[in-house]
């Protein structure tokens, strides 16, 4: 399967299992999303469960924490995460904190599902990496796949999860791998380990990050689209990385972090979006605070720049295998 | 810029909002003009929104100024029906005004009064059934107490003290209870009408028979959620009843900054294809018999209604506010629909049914029984001097579901903080 399809299935397989579980957004019922994510859906569930919304974020998050205070699990779906700013008050004011506002009265079990990243030409309003406004927000979870197996099994433990998640689907690799090289395509998914994805039931936990690849020299911290430009990176430079695809934002499995990062002693951090503030900034913190007397050179933080996305210069802000490479000679330096 | 040379065109200026009075000016509301109670026919609960164009524009009303009940409005409820709401309003008035009192003596932060908008949050709530779902702003403490929800309960919230079940984390009067059928509510302003619209979705969805209602003030009408809402509610016709509560001042901002000189509140219906109608607030049978036409018809799977009720936010926008800053004191005073639990008494001793003497004997009753619950209450403690009536750690509780480890570590940091300071 590549991610889409995986993807797919994991609302198919969540819709099976619990009638409560509702699908909407703009373009997800008869046409299955406009990246398909849905296809087939509304077909197999009928249009109670799976439905076309207005165009209006705000409203599909607000009936969805609505929905949610029913007693269903809506999977909203944003079209764009460059599209979820009208629905922030939504989000932040009322999704993320229902729970703690009403002691537990209500809650809102909602996983709001929305392509992010760029690298697919979308210019500044279709490629943006917002997940670092939302891991500010408490009482909300992030989550970022990498590959299809965890996409349909970290997809399917935040519908059964009863708090808003937030799950960002890296766009550029929906259809399969790629090394950071803007002129070479994407692999197709099939030659790759993670597209061995079960039909059924089967879940990946939250909260917990993997070692993609062992390595003794550096660290590299990554999630989503990046986990694959640091794997070629790796491979490329020769440097022996160990590589951690955090699959989780919030809660961060800052274990396996600190545990890496004091056998290796160097830490680089990757992400697209925009530098300042970014979760860079809370990754560096954290494993300052936790492995200082460990680290043998600073922490380095490769991401794009405090710039909007620029649409035909979009290679020149995406954290490729230069940007990446580069930093590495420097920790390896020291 | 328009004093160009060569350029000979008109400056454009532009225009600001002003209230008829401010304060010192002397206040009538003489323009304003209302159908007479009975005047405005009752169409059927099926009626197409297209053929109720003319209802944003009328007020519909049912108690003429002898307090008889007259037209096809008149909900003809048993007066026994008449005297639980009367109860209610008065129960909810005496509730306010012993809670305004322990804010001014520091019992609690704050309290926010409805004071001559009892009948709307009441009526409503008798005239929808116990289990449908409100969603409300912050003036409708009258749903729970129509609802024979405990006053200590509410009084427990409004004092964050240790039978607040809310741990003490809301600001006063922002209740939830969803045994009573009350949502959260939000300090961000309209959030909830796109919830209701949800939440009634769903129930239609699921084949249920519950309906959802939700209420936001004309201030709020400005807000995108309000328009987001009126969008899902006309194009799913959900089953929910949106109430605009136009007391004429959203702080000290009068109507006219939400769009009120332009047209009427119900009106925003008409562009979402909504049936909207137009109420007189202060008139409990007339508001009664709205909603309990607006919640037929969404029973009845004829979608959503919009209905503003027309009245006068008599207090303070809250404790918080002063309102002689902005607004002539007695403008209220002038405000020409009168005192809803006044009306409803009238109307009453007018069949019949009631007399001063009951009513006094009522009054004293409710009195007390806000006064009993308060002093159970203030047993478990007031916001003042015992702040913290929840353990320490319960704020760490509820931000999820389990507890997350970043969350576990931060909980046993601020323990031992207290620790270490010997608090
Ligand atoms: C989103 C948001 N903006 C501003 C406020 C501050 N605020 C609280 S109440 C209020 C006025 C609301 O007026 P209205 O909707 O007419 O209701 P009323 O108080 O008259 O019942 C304002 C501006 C808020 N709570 N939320």
């Amino acid at each position: 399967m590549n991610m889409i399809q995986a993807i797919n299935s994991a609302m198919d397989v969540c819709m099976e299992r619990d009638d409560g579980v509702t699908v909407l957004g703009e373009d997800v019922g008869y046409f299955g999303g406009v990246f398909r994510a849905t296809a087939g859906l509304q077909k197999k569930y009928g249009k109670n469960r799976v439905f076309d919304a207005p165009i209006n974020e705000c409203g599909i998050i607000g009936v969805s924490i609505g929905m949610a205070a029913y007693g269903l699990r809506p999977v909203p779906e944003i079209q764009f995460a460059d599209y979820i700013y009208p629905g922030m008050d939504q989000l932040i004011s009322e999704a993320a904190r229902l729970r703690y506002r009403s002691a537990g009265d209500f809650t809102c079990p909602i996983t709001v599902r929305s392509p992010f990243g760029g690298g697919i030409f979308g210019g500044q309003t279709h490629s943006q990496s917002p997940e670092g406004i939302f891991t500010h927000v408490s009482g909300l979870k992030t989550v970022i796949p990498s590959n299809p197996y965890d996409a349909k099994g970290l997809l399917i433990a935040a519908i059964e999860d009863p708090d808003p998640v937030l799950f960002f689907e890296p766009k550029r690799i929906y259809n399969g791998p790629f090394d950071g090289h803007y002129d070479r395509p994407v692999q197709p998914w099939s030659k790759h380990d993670s597209s061995e994805v079960p039909e059924g039931y089967y879940n990946v936990p939250l909260g917990k990050a993997a070692v993609v690849r062992a390595g003794e020299a550096v660290t590299v911290l990554c999630y989503g689209t990046m986990v694959h430009v640091a794997l070629g990176v790796a491979q490329e430079s020769g440097v022996d990385a160990e590589i951690i695809d955090l699959r989780t934002l919030v809660p961060l499995d800052i274990e396996t972090i600190a545990a890496s990062v004091e056998k290796t002693g160097r830490c680089v951090i990757v992400h697209e979006a925009t530098r300042t503030s970014g979760f860079g900034a809370e990754l560096s913190a954290q494993v300052q605070e936790r492995c200082f007397h460990h680290l043998e050179a600073p922490i380095e933080r490769v991401t794009g720049w405090d710039t909007p996305y620029p649409h035909s210069l979009e290679w020149a802000y995406f954290p490729g295998p230069v940007r990446l490479g580069q930093a590495l000679k420097r920790v390896m330096k020291d | 810029m328009a004093d160009e040379p060569g350029r000979n065109l008109r400056s454009l200026s532009l225009h600001v909002p002003e209230p008829k009075y401010r304060p010192g000016d002397t206040v009538s509301f003489d323009d304003m003009e209302f159908p007479a109670a009975g005047s405005v026919a009752r169409p059927d609960i099926a009626a197409d929104p297209a053929t109720l164009r003319d209802y944003p524009f009328t007020l519909i009303r049912v108690l003429d100024p002898d307090g008889q009940a007259v037209g096809e409005w008149n909900p003809r409820l048993e007066p026994d029906r008449i005297r639980a709401i009367l109860r209610a309003m008065m129960l909810t008035c005496a509730f306010d005004d012993r809670m305004f009192r322990a804010q001014r003596q520091g019992k609690t932060s704050f309290y926010m009064k409805c004071t001559g908008e009892e009948a709307i949050a009441v009526s409503q709530a008798m005239a929808l059934d116990r289990d449908d779902m409100c969603f409300p702003s912050y003036r409708q403490q009258g749903l729970l107490i129509a609802r024979d929800w405990p006053l200590i309960d509410m009084m427990c919230q409004i004092y964050s003290n240790a039978g607040d079940r809310l741990k003490g984390r809301q600001l006063p009067i922002m209740y939830s209870s969803k045994e009573a059928g009350f949502f959260s509510i939000s300090g961000n302003l309209g959030t909830q009408y796109p919830q209701a619209v949800g939440w009634a979705m769903a129930s239609a969805a699921k084949g249920d028979t519950r309906i959802a209602a939700s209420w936001v003030g004309e201030g709020t009408t400005a807000e995108g959620d309000f328009h987001a809402a009126c969008t899902f509610a006309s194009v799913f016709r959900a089953p929910v009843v949106l109430n605009i509560v136009n007391n004429q001042w959203a702080i000290s901002s009068f109507a006219g900054f939400a769009g009120g000189e332009s047209t009427t509140f119900a009106a925003r219906g008409l562009g979402y294809g909504i049936a909207a109608l137009r109420v007189d607030g202060n008139d409990a049978l007339a508001v009664y018999a709205a909603t309990e036409w607006a919640a037929e018809r969404a029973r009845s799977n004829h979608g959503p209604t919009l209905i503003e009720h027309f009245t006068y936010r008599v207090e303070a926008h809250s404790t918080s506010d002063d309102p002689s800053a902005y607004r002539p004191a007695d403008e209220g005073l002038h405000f020409p629909l009168g005192d809803p639990i006044e009306r409803l008494k009238q109307h009453l001793i007018r069949i019949g049914e009631w007399d001063d003497a009951s009513h006094e004997a009522l009054q004293a009753e409710v009195t007390a029984q806000v006064r009993d619950a308060g002093k159970e209450a203030e047993k478990l403690g007031t916001l003042s001097g015992t702040a913290f009536n929840h353990g320490f750690e319960t704020s760490f509780e509820d931000v999820f579901a389990e507890m997350p480890p970043h969350l576990r570590e931060q909980m046993g940091q601020s323990l031992e903080e207290r620790r270490v300071a010997g608090v």
